[in-house]
Protein backbone atom coordinates (compact mmCIF):
# COMPACT_ATOMS: atom_id res chain seq x y z
CA UNK A 1 0.00 0.00 0.00
CA UNK A 2 1.20 3.50 -0.77
CA UNK A 3 1.81 5.90 2.08
CA UNK A 4 -0.92 8.29 1.04
CA UNK A 5 -4.47 6.97 1.16
CA UNK A 6 -6.10 6.93 -2.27
CA UNK A 7 -9.04 8.99 -1.07
CA UNK A 8 -9.34 11.24 1.92
CA UNK A 9 -12.31 13.38 2.97
CA UNK A 10 -11.60 16.28 5.32
CA UNK A 11 -14.41 18.02 7.20
CA UNK A 12 -16.86 17.36 4.42
CA UNK A 13 -20.36 18.76 4.78
CA UNK A 14 -23.18 18.42 2.32
CA UNK A 15 -26.54 20.09 2.33
CA UNK A 16 -29.13 19.14 -0.27
CA UNK A 17 -30.91 22.17 -1.69
CA UNK A 18 -34.33 22.72 -0.09
CA UNK A 19 -33.55 20.44 2.84
CA UNK A 20 -33.68 21.43 6.47
CA UNK A 21 -30.30 20.21 7.69
CA UNK A 22 -27.04 18.92 6.24
CA UNK A 23 -27.00 15.22 5.41
CA UNK A 24 -23.25 15.00 6.04
CA UNK A 25 -21.54 17.28 8.55
CA UNK A 26 -17.79 17.59 9.21
CA UNK A 27 -17.21 14.12 7.96
CA UNK A 28 -13.65 12.78 8.05
CA UNK A 29 -12.65 9.62 6.33
CA UNK A 30 -9.72 8.04 4.59
CA UNK A 31 -9.30 4.75 2.81
CA UNK A 32 -6.89 3.00 5.14
CA UNK A 33 -8.23 -0.51 4.91
CA UNK A 34 -8.48 -2.39 1.67
CA UNK A 35 -12.02 -3.61 2.20
CA UNK A 36 -14.47 -1.23 3.80
CA UNK A 37 -18.14 -1.87 4.47
CA UNK A 38 -20.46 1.07 5.02
CA UNK A 39 -23.68 0.58 6.89
CA UNK A 40 -26.38 2.96 8.03
CA UNK A 41 -30.11 3.41 7.91
CA UNK A 42 -32.01 4.39 4.77
CA UNK A 43 -31.50 8.01 3.81
CA UNK A 44 -28.53 8.51 6.15
CA UNK A 45 -26.31 9.71 3.30
CA UNK A 46 -24.46 6.57 2.20
CA UNK A 47 -25.02 7.18 -1.51
CA UNK A 48 -24.31 10.91 -1.04
CA UNK A 49 -20.99 9.87 0.50
CA UNK A 50 -20.09 7.94 -2.67
CA UNK A 51 -21.27 10.72 -4.96
CA UNK A 52 -18.98 13.16 -3.15
CA UNK A 53 -15.99 10.82 -3.48
CA UNK A 54 -16.34 10.70 -7.28
CA UNK A 55 -17.25 14.36 -7.61
CA UNK A 56 -20.84 13.95 -8.76
CA UNK A 57 -21.77 16.22 -5.87
CA UNK A 58 -19.66 19.15 -4.78
CA UNK A 59 -19.51 19.32 -0.98
CA UNK A 60 -20.82 22.49 0.63
CA UNK A 61 -17.67 22.58 2.77
CA UNK A 62 -14.49 20.52 3.20
CA UNK A 63 -11.80 19.00 1.04
CA UNK A 64 -11.55 15.94 -1.15
CA UNK A 65 -8.00 14.58 -1.38
CA UNK A 66 -6.81 12.15 -4.03
CA UNK A 67 -3.37 10.59 -3.41
CA UNK A 68 -2.96 13.17 -0.66
CA UNK A 69 -3.59 16.18 -2.89
CA UNK A 70 -6.71 18.27 -3.09
CA UNK A 71 -8.70 18.02 -6.30
CA UNK A 72 -8.60 21.43 -7.94
CA UNK A 73 -9.35 20.97 -11.62
CA UNK A 74 -11.23 18.84 -14.10
CA UNK A 75 -8.24 16.82 -15.24
CA UNK A 76 -7.45 15.65 -11.72
CA UNK A 77 -11.09 14.70 -11.32
CA UNK A 78 -10.82 12.68 -14.52
CA UNK A 79 -7.82 10.83 -13.10
CA UNK A 80 -9.74 10.15 -9.91
CA UNK A 81 -12.72 8.80 -11.83
CA UNK A 82 -10.45 6.52 -13.75
CA UNK A 83 -8.99 5.05 -10.58
CA UNK A 84 -12.22 4.93 -8.62
CA UNK A 85 -15.03 2.95 -10.24
CA UNK A 86 -18.59 3.40 -8.96
CA UNK A 87 -21.10 0.55 -9.35
CA UNK A 88 -24.58 2.08 -9.19
CA UNK A 89 -27.46 0.62 -7.27
CA UNK A 90 -29.53 0.33 -10.43
CA UNK A 91 -27.68 -1.22 -13.36
CA UNK A 92 -30.21 0.11 -15.85
CA UNK A 93 -28.76 3.56 -15.17
CA UNK A 94 -25.31 2.34 -15.98
CA UNK A 95 -25.85 0.41 -19.19
CA UNK A 96 -26.77 2.75 -22.01
CA UNK A 97 -25.30 1.26 -25.17
CA UNK A 98 -27.36 -1.06 -27.33
CA UNK A 99 -24.95 -3.97 -27.08
CA UNK A 100 -22.84 -5.28 -24.20
CA UNK A 101 -19.52 -4.95 -26.04
CA UNK A 102 -20.19 -1.30 -26.89
CA UNK A 103 -21.04 -0.57 -23.29
CA UNK A 104 -17.94 -2.24 -21.88
CA UNK A 105 -15.72 -0.58 -24.50
CA UNK A 106 -17.23 2.87 -23.81
CA UNK A 107 -14.87 3.67 -20.91
CA UNK A 108 -11.66 2.49 -22.62
CA UNK A 109 -12.60 4.45 -25.78
CA UNK A 110 -13.06 7.60 -23.69
CA UNK A 111 -9.65 6.95 -22.13
CA UNK A 112 -8.17 7.18 -25.59
CA UNK A 113 -7.74 3.50 -26.44
CA UNK A 114 -7.85 2.62 -30.13
CA UNK A 115 -10.95 0.78 -31.28
CA UNK A 116 -9.05 -2.50 -31.54
CA UNK A 117 -7.50 -2.08 -28.09
CA UNK A 118 -10.82 -1.06 -26.53
CA UNK A 119 -12.53 -4.07 -28.02
CA UNK A 120 -9.76 -6.37 -26.81
CA UNK A 121 -9.94 -4.97 -23.27
CA UNK A 122 -13.72 -5.30 -23.29
CA UNK A 123 -13.61 -8.93 -24.41
CA UNK A 124 -10.94 -9.79 -21.84
CA UNK A 125 -12.88 -8.10 -19.03
CA UNK A 126 -16.05 -9.95 -19.95
CA UNK A 127 -14.14 -13.23 -20.05
CA UNK A 128 -12.66 -12.54 -16.61
CA UNK A 129 -16.18 -12.27 -15.21
CA UNK A 130 -17.32 -15.43 -16.96
CA UNK A 131 -19.39 -13.48 -19.47
CA UNK A 132 -17.94 -14.97 -22.64
CA UNK A 133 -20.37 -14.80 -25.53
CA UNK A 134 -22.23 -11.81 -24.09
CA UNK A 135 -20.58 -9.36 -26.52
CA UNK A 136 -23.47 -8.92 -28.94
CA UNK A 137 -26.27 -9.31 -26.38
CA UNK A 138 -28.71 -6.40 -26.14
CA UNK A 139 -28.18 -4.66 -22.79
CA UNK A 140 -31.80 -3.94 -21.93
CA UNK A 141 -32.79 -7.57 -22.48
CA UNK A 142 -30.35 -9.01 -19.94
CA UNK A 143 -31.65 -10.39 -16.66
CA UNK A 144 -31.15 -8.37 -13.46
CA UNK A 145 -28.15 -10.45 -12.38
CA UNK A 146 -26.54 -10.32 -15.81
CA UNK A 147 -27.00 -6.55 -15.89
CA UNK A 148 -25.20 -6.24 -12.56
CA UNK A 149 -22.25 -8.30 -13.78
CA UNK A 150 -22.05 -6.45 -17.10
CA UNK A 151 -22.19 -3.12 -15.22
CA UNK A 152 -19.26 -4.35 -13.13
CA UNK A 153 -17.44 -5.26 -16.34
CA UNK A 154 -17.95 -1.74 -17.75
CA UNK A 155 -16.13 -0.39 -14.68
CA UNK A 156 -13.39 -3.00 -14.50
CA UNK A 157 -12.59 -2.36 -18.17
CA UNK A 158 -11.21 1.01 -17.08
CA UNK A 159 -8.74 -0.77 -14.76
CA UNK A 160 -9.62 1.11 -11.56
CA UNK A 161 -7.71 0.82 -8.30
CA UNK A 162 -10.77 1.15 -6.12
CA UNK A 163 -14.38 0.11 -6.40
CA UNK A 164 -17.33 1.84 -4.80
CA UNK A 165 -20.20 -0.63 -4.67
CA UNK A 166 -23.66 0.70 -3.81
CA UNK A 167 -25.75 -2.16 -2.44
CA UNK A 168 -24.38 -4.62 -4.99
CA UNK A 169 -26.29 -7.66 -3.77
CA UNK A 170 -29.72 -6.00 -3.81
CA UNK A 171 -32.25 -8.01 -5.78
CA UNK A 172 -29.77 -10.70 -6.76
CA UNK A 173 -30.75 -14.34 -6.57
CA UNK A 174 -28.57 -16.51 -4.26
CA UNK A 175 -26.58 -17.98 -7.14
CA UNK A 176 -25.70 -14.64 -8.75
CA UNK A 177 -24.99 -13.22 -5.29
CA UNK A 178 -22.43 -15.95 -4.61
CA UNK A 179 -20.96 -15.43 -8.05
CA UNK A 180 -20.57 -11.70 -7.37
CA UNK A 181 -18.97 -12.43 -3.98
CA UNK A 182 -16.42 -14.79 -5.49
CA UNK A 183 -15.65 -12.28 -8.25
CA UNK A 184 -15.13 -9.47 -5.73
CA UNK A 185 -12.97 -11.70 -3.54
CA UNK A 186 -10.81 -12.48 -6.55
CA UNK A 187 -10.14 -8.82 -7.36
CA UNK A 188 -7.01 -7.20 -6.03
CA UNK A 189 -8.68 -3.83 -5.57
CA UNK A 190 -9.65 -1.50 -2.77
CA UNK A 191 -13.36 -1.81 -2.18
CA UNK A 192 -15.87 0.30 -0.33
CA UNK A 193 -19.20 -1.45 -0.12
CA UNK A 194 -22.53 0.00 0.96
CA UNK A 195 -24.74 -2.86 1.96
CA UNK A 196 -27.44 -4.08 4.28
CA UNK A 197 -26.32 -7.62 3.54
CA UNK A 198 -24.23 -8.51 6.60
CA UNK A 199 -23.17 -11.94 5.39
CA UNK A 200 -21.90 -10.34 2.22
CA UNK A 201 -19.84 -7.75 4.11
CA UNK A 202 -18.41 -10.53 6.27
CA UNK A 203 -17.49 -12.66 3.29
CA UNK A 204 -15.66 -9.80 1.60
CA UNK A 205 -13.69 -9.31 4.82
CA UNK A 206 -14.66 -5.70 5.30
CA UNK A 207 -13.89 -3.33 8.12
CA UNK A 208 -17.21 -1.79 9.03
CA UNK A 209 -17.99 1.89 9.13
CA UNK A 210 -21.33 3.35 10.12
CA UNK A 211 -22.78 6.60 8.83
CA UNK A 212 -24.94 8.22 11.47
CA UNK A 213 -26.07 11.80 12.05
CA UNK A 214 -23.86 13.08 9.23
CA UNK A 215 -20.68 11.48 10.54
CA UNK A 216 -18.85 8.29 9.76
CA UNK A 217 -17.37 6.11 12.52
CA UNK A 218 -15.41 2.96 12.43
CA UNK A 219 -17.34 0.26 14.29
CA UNK A 220 -14.59 -0.51 16.80
CA UNK A 221 -16.67 -2.38 19.32
CA UNK A 222 -18.65 -4.48 16.95
CA UNK A 223 -16.96 -7.45 15.43
CA UNK A 224 -18.34 -9.12 12.42
CA UNK A 225 -19.14 -12.70 13.20
CA UNK A 226 -21.06 -15.48 11.65
CA UNK A 227 -23.66 -17.78 13.13
CA UNK A 228 -23.90 -21.15 11.55
CA UNK A 229 -27.37 -22.57 11.71
CA UNK A 230 -29.74 -24.55 9.62
CA UNK A 231 -33.28 -23.96 8.48
CA UNK A 232 -35.46 -24.02 5.41
CA UNK A 233 -34.57 -21.56 2.63
CA UNK A 234 -31.43 -20.81 4.64
CA UNK A 235 -29.43 -20.39 1.44
CA UNK A 236 -31.33 -17.14 0.79
CA UNK A 237 -29.83 -13.94 2.24
CA UNK A 238 -31.86 -13.20 5.33
CA UNK A 239 -31.74 -11.52 8.68
CA UNK A 240 -32.67 -12.68 12.12
CA UNK A 241 -34.16 -10.71 14.94
CA UNK A 242 -31.20 -11.03 17.30
CA UNK B 1 -41.34 -3.61 -28.96
CA UNK B 2 -37.82 -2.66 -29.96
CA UNK B 3 -36.92 -5.74 -31.96
CA UNK B 4 -34.61 -5.11 -34.83
CA UNK B 5 -36.07 -8.08 -36.61
CA UNK B 6 -35.03 -6.99 -40.10
CA UNK B 7 -31.41 -6.38 -39.07
CA UNK B 8 -30.76 -10.10 -38.54
CA UNK B 9 -29.46 -11.68 -41.69
CA UNK B 10 -26.52 -12.37 -43.89
CA UNK B 11 -27.71 -11.20 -47.29
CA UNK B 12 -25.97 -8.99 -49.79
CA UNK B 13 -27.87 -6.01 -48.39
CA UNK B 14 -27.17 -6.84 -44.74
CA UNK B 15 -23.47 -6.84 -45.49
CA UNK B 16 -23.41 -3.38 -47.05
CA UNK B 17 -21.94 -0.52 -45.09
CA UNK B 18 -24.73 1.55 -43.50
CA UNK B 19 -23.22 4.73 -44.98
CA UNK B 20 -23.79 3.39 -48.49
CA UNK B 21 -27.29 2.31 -47.55
CA UNK B 22 -28.18 5.69 -46.06
CA UNK B 23 -27.06 7.51 -49.22
CA UNK B 24 -28.79 4.95 -51.44
CA UNK B 25 -32.08 5.29 -49.57
CA UNK B 26 -31.86 9.09 -49.63
CA UNK B 27 -31.47 9.01 -53.41
CA UNK B 28 -34.21 6.44 -53.88
CA UNK B 29 -36.70 8.15 -51.56
CA UNK B 30 -36.18 11.58 -53.12
CA UNK B 31 -36.62 10.25 -56.65
CA UNK B 32 -39.65 8.13 -55.75
CA UNK B 33 -41.33 10.90 -53.80
CA UNK B 34 -40.89 13.50 -56.54
CA UNK B 35 -42.07 11.49 -59.53
CA UNK B 36 -45.46 12.33 -61.02
CA UNK B 37 -45.62 9.42 -63.40
CA UNK B 38 -47.54 6.28 -62.44
CA UNK B 39 -45.30 4.24 -64.73
CA UNK B 40 -42.19 5.39 -62.89
CA UNK B 41 -43.90 4.89 -59.50
CA UNK B 42 -44.79 1.32 -60.47
CA UNK B 43 -41.18 0.72 -61.56
CA UNK B 44 -39.91 2.14 -58.25
CA UNK B 45 -42.23 -0.23 -56.43
CA UNK B 46 -40.94 -3.18 -58.45
CA UNK B 47 -37.34 -2.09 -57.80
CA UNK B 48 -37.95 -1.81 -54.06
CA UNK B 49 -39.69 -5.19 -54.05
CA UNK B 50 -36.65 -6.75 -55.75
CA UNK B 51 -34.36 -5.15 -53.13
CA UNK B 52 -36.60 -6.60 -50.42
CA UNK B 53 -36.46 -10.02 -52.04
CA UNK B 54 -32.66 -9.79 -52.07
CA UNK B 55 -32.62 -9.39 -48.27
CA UNK B 56 -34.11 -12.87 -47.87
CA UNK B 57 -36.33 -11.63 -45.05
CA UNK B 58 -39.53 -13.52 -44.28
CA UNK B 59 -42.57 -12.20 -46.11
CA UNK B 60 -45.06 -12.02 -43.25
CA UNK B 61 -43.51 -9.25 -41.13
CA UNK B 62 -42.91 -7.20 -44.29
CA UNK B 63 -46.55 -7.54 -45.32
CA UNK B 64 -47.56 -6.56 -41.80
CA UNK B 65 -45.62 -3.31 -42.12
CA UNK B 66 -47.20 -2.66 -45.51
CA UNK B 67 -50.63 -3.27 -44.03
CA UNK B 68 -49.95 -0.61 -41.40
CA UNK B 69 -48.91 1.92 -44.05
CA UNK B 70 -51.80 1.11 -46.34
CA UNK B 71 -54.28 1.76 -43.60
CA UNK B 72 -53.37 5.40 -44.31
CA UNK B 73 -53.59 5.16 -48.10
CA UNK B 74 -56.96 3.46 -47.61
CA UNK B 75 -58.37 6.79 -46.47
CA UNK B 76 -57.07 8.41 -49.65
CA UNK B 77 -59.01 5.83 -51.66
CA UNK B 78 -62.15 6.70 -49.74
CA UNK B 79 -61.77 10.46 -49.99
CA UNK B 80 -59.95 11.28 -53.24
CA UNK B 81 -62.06 9.61 -55.99
CA UNK B 82 -65.45 11.10 -54.95
CA UNK B 83 -64.10 14.59 -54.21
CA UNK B 84 -61.18 15.29 -56.55
CA UNK B 85 -63.10 16.66 -59.52
CA UNK B 86 -61.70 16.90 -63.06
CA UNK B 87 -63.24 16.07 -66.46
CA UNK B 88 -63.63 12.30 -66.55
CA UNK B 89 -66.00 10.48 -64.25
CA UNK B 90 -67.02 6.89 -63.69
CA UNK B 91 -70.55 6.39 -62.42
CA UNK B 92 -70.94 3.66 -59.85
CA UNK B 93 -74.53 3.51 -58.67
CA UNK B 94 -75.22 6.80 -56.90
CA UNK B 95 -71.49 7.73 -56.85
CA UNK B 96 -69.58 9.49 -59.57
CA UNK B 97 -65.87 8.89 -59.16
CA UNK B 98 -63.23 11.17 -60.60
CA UNK B 99 -60.73 9.33 -62.81
CA UNK B 100 -58.14 11.92 -61.87
CA UNK B 101 -58.78 11.18 -58.21
CA UNK B 102 -58.36 7.45 -58.72
CA UNK B 103 -55.13 8.08 -60.60
CA UNK B 104 -53.80 10.27 -57.83
CA UNK B 105 -54.74 7.78 -55.11
CA UNK B 106 -53.03 5.03 -57.11
CA UNK B 107 -49.90 7.14 -57.62
CA UNK B 108 -49.63 7.92 -53.90
CA UNK B 109 -50.22 4.27 -52.97
CA UNK B 110 -47.49 3.08 -55.36
CA UNK B 111 -45.00 5.66 -54.08
CA UNK B 112 -45.72 5.01 -50.41
CA UNK B 113 -45.28 1.27 -50.74
CA UNK B 114 -42.13 1.70 -52.80
CA UNK B 115 -40.58 3.98 -50.17
CA UNK B 116 -41.53 1.72 -47.25
CA UNK B 117 -40.14 -1.37 -48.99
CA UNK B 118 -36.93 0.50 -49.81
CA UNK B 119 -36.54 1.59 -46.19
CA UNK B 120 -37.02 -1.97 -44.98
CA UNK B 121 -34.50 -3.28 -47.50
CA UNK B 122 -31.91 -0.53 -47.05
CA UNK B 123 -32.20 0.96 -43.58
CA UNK B 124 -33.95 -1.92 -41.83
CA UNK B 125 -31.07 -4.27 -42.58
CA UNK B 126 -28.63 -2.35 -40.36
CA UNK B 127 -28.76 -2.05 -36.60
CA UNK B 128 -29.92 1.33 -35.34
CA UNK B 129 -26.61 1.78 -33.50
CA UNK B 130 -24.62 1.28 -36.70
CA UNK B 131 -26.94 3.55 -38.67
CA UNK B 132 -26.50 6.19 -35.96
CA UNK B 133 -22.73 5.94 -36.14
CA UNK B 134 -22.89 6.04 -39.94
CA UNK B 135 -24.92 9.25 -39.79
CA UNK B 136 -22.24 10.69 -37.53
CA UNK B 137 -19.49 9.73 -40.00
CA UNK B 138 -21.54 11.37 -42.74
CA UNK B 139 -21.15 14.59 -40.71
CA UNK B 140 -24.70 14.97 -39.57
CA UNK B 141 -24.87 17.16 -36.45
CA UNK B 142 -23.61 15.08 -33.53
CA UNK B 143 -26.46 16.23 -31.32
CA UNK B 144 -29.04 14.79 -33.68
CA UNK B 145 -27.22 11.45 -33.85
CA UNK B 146 -27.12 11.35 -30.04
CA UNK B 147 -30.80 12.02 -29.77
CA UNK B 148 -31.55 9.25 -32.24
CA UNK B 149 -29.35 6.67 -30.53
CA UNK B 150 -30.49 7.52 -27.04
CA UNK B 151 -34.18 7.68 -27.91
CA UNK B 152 -33.76 4.24 -29.35
CA UNK B 153 -32.11 2.95 -26.18
CA UNK B 154 -34.45 4.63 -23.71
CA UNK B 155 -37.88 4.63 -25.35
CA UNK B 156 -38.09 1.05 -24.21
CA UNK B 157 -37.18 1.94 -20.62
CA UNK B 158 -39.57 4.90 -20.54
CA UNK B 159 -42.30 2.68 -21.92
CA UNK B 160 -41.57 0.10 -19.20
CA UNK B 161 -41.79 2.75 -16.50
CA UNK B 162 -45.09 3.94 -17.89
CA UNK B 163 -46.36 0.36 -17.98
CA UNK B 164 -45.28 -0.14 -14.37
CA UNK B 165 -47.29 2.90 -13.29
CA UNK B 166 -50.32 1.82 -15.29
CA UNK B 167 -50.10 -1.64 -13.70
CA UNK B 168 -49.92 -0.10 -10.23
CA UNK B 169 -53.04 1.94 -11.01
CA UNK B 170 -54.87 -1.08 -12.40
CA UNK B 171 -54.00 -3.17 -9.34
CA UNK B 172 -55.84 -0.60 -7.28
CA UNK B 173 -58.90 -1.11 -9.47
CA UNK B 174 -58.43 1.88 -11.74
CA UNK B 175 -60.76 1.60 -14.71
CA UNK B 176 -60.58 4.31 -17.38
CA UNK B 177 -63.90 6.01 -18.01
CA UNK B 178 -65.06 9.38 -19.33
CA UNK B 179 -64.78 11.33 -16.12
CA UNK B 180 -62.55 13.81 -14.40
CA UNK B 181 -61.00 11.12 -12.19
CA UNK B 182 -59.73 9.28 -15.28
CA UNK B 183 -58.33 12.41 -16.87
CA UNK B 184 -56.61 13.40 -13.67
CA UNK B 185 -55.15 9.91 -13.20
CA UNK B 186 -53.75 9.84 -16.75
CA UNK B 187 -52.37 13.30 -16.16
CA UNK B 188 -50.56 12.00 -13.08
CA UNK B 189 -49.33 8.93 -14.95
CA UNK B 190 -47.87 10.97 -17.80
CA UNK B 191 -46.43 13.49 -15.38
CA UNK B 192 -44.79 10.81 -13.24
CA UNK B 193 -43.38 9.11 -16.33
CA UNK B 194 -41.86 12.43 -17.35
CA UNK B 195 -40.34 13.02 -13.90
CA UNK B 196 -38.99 9.49 -13.67
CA UNK B 197 -37.51 9.69 -17.16
CA UNK B 198 -35.86 12.97 -16.28
CA UNK B 199 -34.33 11.48 -13.13
CA UNK B 200 -33.16 8.47 -15.04
CA UNK B 201 -31.62 10.65 -17.73
CA UNK B 202 -29.58 12.52 -15.13
CA UNK B 203 -28.40 9.26 -13.53
CA UNK B 204 -27.39 7.90 -16.93
CA UNK B 205 -25.54 11.12 -17.63
CA UNK B 206 -23.68 10.72 -14.33
CA UNK B 207 -22.76 7.16 -15.24
CA UNK B 208 -21.39 8.38 -18.56
CA UNK B 209 -19.35 11.18 -16.99
CA UNK B 210 -17.83 8.73 -14.49
CA UNK B 211 -16.60 6.66 -17.40
CA UNK B 212 -14.83 9.58 -19.00
CA UNK B 213 -17.55 10.86 -21.35
CA UNK B 214 -16.88 14.44 -22.42
CA UNK B 215 -19.43 15.00 -25.15
CA UNK B 216 -17.94 12.87 -27.90
CA UNK B 217 -19.43 9.51 -28.63
CA UNK B 218 -16.70 7.28 -30.01
CA UNK B 219 -18.18 4.39 -31.95
CA UNK B 220 -16.79 0.89 -31.61
CA UNK B 221 -17.46 0.60 -35.27
CA UNK B 222 -17.00 -2.62 -37.10
CA UNK B 223 -18.31 -1.32 -40.41
CA UNK B 224 -15.80 -0.81 -43.11
CA UNK B 225 -16.60 0.91 -46.36
CA UNK B 226 -15.50 -1.39 -49.15
CA UNK B 227 -15.24 -1.11 -52.90
CA UNK B 228 -18.34 -3.30 -53.22
CA UNK B 229 -20.25 -0.61 -51.33
CA UNK B 230 -19.35 1.96 -53.98
CA UNK B 231 -20.41 -0.52 -56.66
CA UNK B 232 -23.69 -1.07 -54.82
CA UNK B 233 -24.25 2.69 -54.59
CA UNK B 234 -23.55 3.12 -58.30
CA UNK B 235 -26.03 0.39 -59.23
CA UNK B 236 -28.77 1.92 -57.08
CA UNK B 237 -28.00 5.40 -58.41
CA UNK B 238 -28.07 4.31 -62.08
CA UNK B 239 -31.30 2.36 -61.72
CA UNK B 240 -32.99 5.13 -59.76
CA UNK B 241 -32.00 7.76 -62.31
CA UNK B 242 -33.11 5.56 -65.21
CA UNK B 243 -36.53 5.10 -63.63
CA UNK B 244 -36.73 8.85 -63.01
CA UNK B 245 -35.96 9.41 -66.72
CA UNK B 246 -38.71 6.95 -67.69
CA UNK B 247 -40.97 9.09 -65.52
CA UNK B 248 -40.15 12.15 -67.62
CA UNK B 249 -40.80 10.22 -70.87
CA UNK B 250 -44.17 8.81 -69.76
CA UNK B 251 -45.69 11.33 -67.38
Amino acid sequence: MSKQPLIELRNISYLYPHSTGPILENLNFSTQEKHIGVIGSNGCGKTTFFQIIVGLLTPTAGQLLFHGKEIKDKNRMRDLRREVGFLFQNSDDQLFSPTVIEDVAFGPLNLGYSQTAAKKTAIETLAKLGLEGFEERITHRLSGGEKKLVALATILAMEPKMLLLDEPTNNLDPKTRLRLISILQGLDLHQIIISHDWDFLEQTGSTLYRIEDGHIHRCEEDHIHVHSHIHKAGDYPHRHGH
Amino acid sequence: MMDEQFAEGDSLLHKRDPKAKIIASAIFITAAALTRSSTAAAMFLAFAAILCALTGLPLRPILKRLLAVNSFTFFLWITLPPTYGGNEFITLGPLSLSVEGIRLAALITLKTNAVVLAIIALLGTSRIANTGHALETLHLPQGLCFIMLFSYRYIFVIYQEYQRLVRAARLRCFKPATNIHTYRTFGYLFGMTLVKSWNRASRVHQAMILRGFDGHLIPLSQDRYRRSDTLFLLVILTLTLSIALVGFQYP
